[in-house]
């Protein structure tokens, strides 16, 4: 579980987040919702410390990432898998040797076992015989595929994706979004996926936390979406037709 | 002086968090092998012009017939081995190499791959750039010393070719009160500048932010910034070396 705590973070005179507190559950996919500029991306990488906040504290588990000091802080991020916007592959790797390079790194692995498990971990994501394809030969939802490959490969405990779905057509999309689920469920592990998809928001949204202008405005499921109460959330919920005839259905 | 305390900054970050020994072996062998094996051809076929042209321009102009013909292949020797060899190559080794990292470090900024080593917990100042400032601090020195001997046996050719001298003179001259100091002059002179356009071209390319046109401006602002930092330098090793 990861508990965040009073987060606040300015740039200049721009609050970007303003006192945002809330609970990620465990074996859940958690998601931070809310139009773009609301500050999701960056709450995520406060959360993963890419980004330290001004005040506020992140709890993994009861252990205090904000403040804890190098060695904590990296025994904690080898827990940490990512799936970043564009996939972050490497160029000058190919896609086995990207999904291989936590295990080169944070442990040490047979070269055998190292293959073994790039190999299970791309079988995983339904990625099978592209190990020596560079990332510039595959298409963006393979880059993503293979981004989550990388993320689960040395067993995470927590797994972060900001936002998974951005250039992908709907079918890939979706295909992305269960995917995330399935290895959420399968391997017990805390997921926080940042996200304005609203096909991933009604598909997988177990928790979710929604922002607005830099707040906290709503938390609850994908089941208590229609009826939240909250204008914000129906206005950026609701924004087609389509949504509008489910509301009214 | 807040871009300067950032520069000093980052090369302080160089050196915590360390990954393991054998990592950086690697991974310098391969900058090694991308700074060195791919400058050379370049830095080959412009000291031997530069040689050649130097000595068809001294011939040109040593025109008194008190000095003797000896003195072109001096003046090659010295020209070469103090500022040609180490100096101008240093502009194209900023050209060549620094605007690439600067480049290379900026994409993999702006495309998150540095995000993404953060947060599996690697320093990623360290793990991208020492091993290229390392590479570059062996490998620069190689490719003046190949510079040089391509200078004067450029020199040597256009020499020998044109009449300009013979090559018996040619030879003379280039060993006539020969200081060996000059060549540690030089050597000096390439660790440190290997070592500013290295460190230099990859901050500006560690810091980009925004997209490929701020990629594109960090790549020219490495190799501005380094080719002024090496003029200074090259001035004041000289003012305190010589």
């Amino acid at each position: 579980m990861i508990k965040i705590n009073t987060i606040t973070k300015s740039f200049g005179d721009k609050t970007v987040l303003n006192g945002i507190s809330g609970e990620f559950e465990k074996g859940k996919t958690n998601l931070i919702i809310g139009s773009s500029g609301t500050g999701k991306s960056v709450l995520l990488k406060c959360i993963v410390g890419l980004i330290h906040p001004d005040t506020g504290n992140v709890f993994f588990d009861l252990r205090n990432f904000t403040e804890a000091d190098k060695e904590m802080k990296s025994e904690i991020r080898r827990e940490i898998g990512m799936l970043f916007q564009g996939g972050a592959l490497f160029d000058s790797k190919n896609v086995e040797e990207n999904v291989m390079f936590p295990l080169n790194i944070l442990t040490r692995m047979s070269e055998a076992d190292k293959i073994e498990r790039v190999n299970f971990c791309l079988k995983r994501v339904g990625l099978e015989g592209v190990n020596k394809k560079m990332p510039s030969e595959i298409s963006g939802g393979m880059k993503k595929r293979v981004g989550i490959a990388r993320a689960i490969v040395n067993n995470p405990n927590y797994l972060f994706c900001d936002e998974p779905n951005s250039g992908l057509d709907p079918q890939t999309s979706v295909v992305i979004d269960e995917l995330i689920m399935e290895i959420t469920h399968e391997f017990d592990i805390t997921t926080v996926v940042v996200t304005h998809d609203m096909n991933s928001v009604l598909g997988i949204g177990e928790k979710i936390m929604f922002l607005y202008k830099g707040s906290k405005l709503w938390e609850g499921s994908n089941n208590d979406l229609t009826h939240s109460g909250v204008k914000e959330l129906d206005d950026f919920v609701f924004t087609n037709k389509v949504m509008r005839g489910l509301k009214g259905a | 002086m807040k871009g300067f305390g950032r520069y000093v900054i980052f090369l302080g970050s160089l050196f915590v968090r360390r990954e393991t020994f054998k990592t950086y072996y690697n991974l310098t062998l391969e900058e090694c092998a991308q700074i060195g094996l791919k400058s050379i051809l370049l830095f080959m076929l412009v000291s031997t012009f530069m040689g050649a042209v130097t000595t068809i321009q001294t011939a040109a102009n040593l025109v008194s017939p008190f000095v003797p013909r000896f003195v072109i292949a001096q003046v090659v020797r010295e020209m070469t081995v103090l500022e040609l060899a180490p100096t101008i190559m240093a502009v194209i080794f900023a050209g060549k190499v620094g605007s690439s990292m600067a480049g290379g470090l900026g994409t993999m900024r702006i495309t998150e791959q540095i995000d993404a080593l953060e947060v599996m917990g690697i320093n990623s100042a360290s793990y991208l750039v020492l091993p290229k400032i390392i590479a570059s601090l062996l490998m620069y020195p190689l490719l003046v010393i190949v510079a040089a001997v391509c200078a004067i046996m450029g020199g040597y050719l256009v020499g020998s070719l044109t009449g300009a001298l013979t090559p018996t003179e040619y030879v003379y001259g280039i060993r006539y009160t020969f200081n060996p100091y000059f060549i540690s002059f030089a050597l000096t002179k390439s660790f440190m500048f290997a070592f500013l356009i290295s460190s230099i071209s990859s901050f500006k390319g560690y810091y980009t932010s925004g997209g490929a046109l701020e990629v594109g401006i960090a790549s020219t602002n490495a190799v501005t910034t380094s080719i002024i930092a090496v003029l200074l330098s090259d001035y004041f090793l000289a003012y305190l070396l010589l």
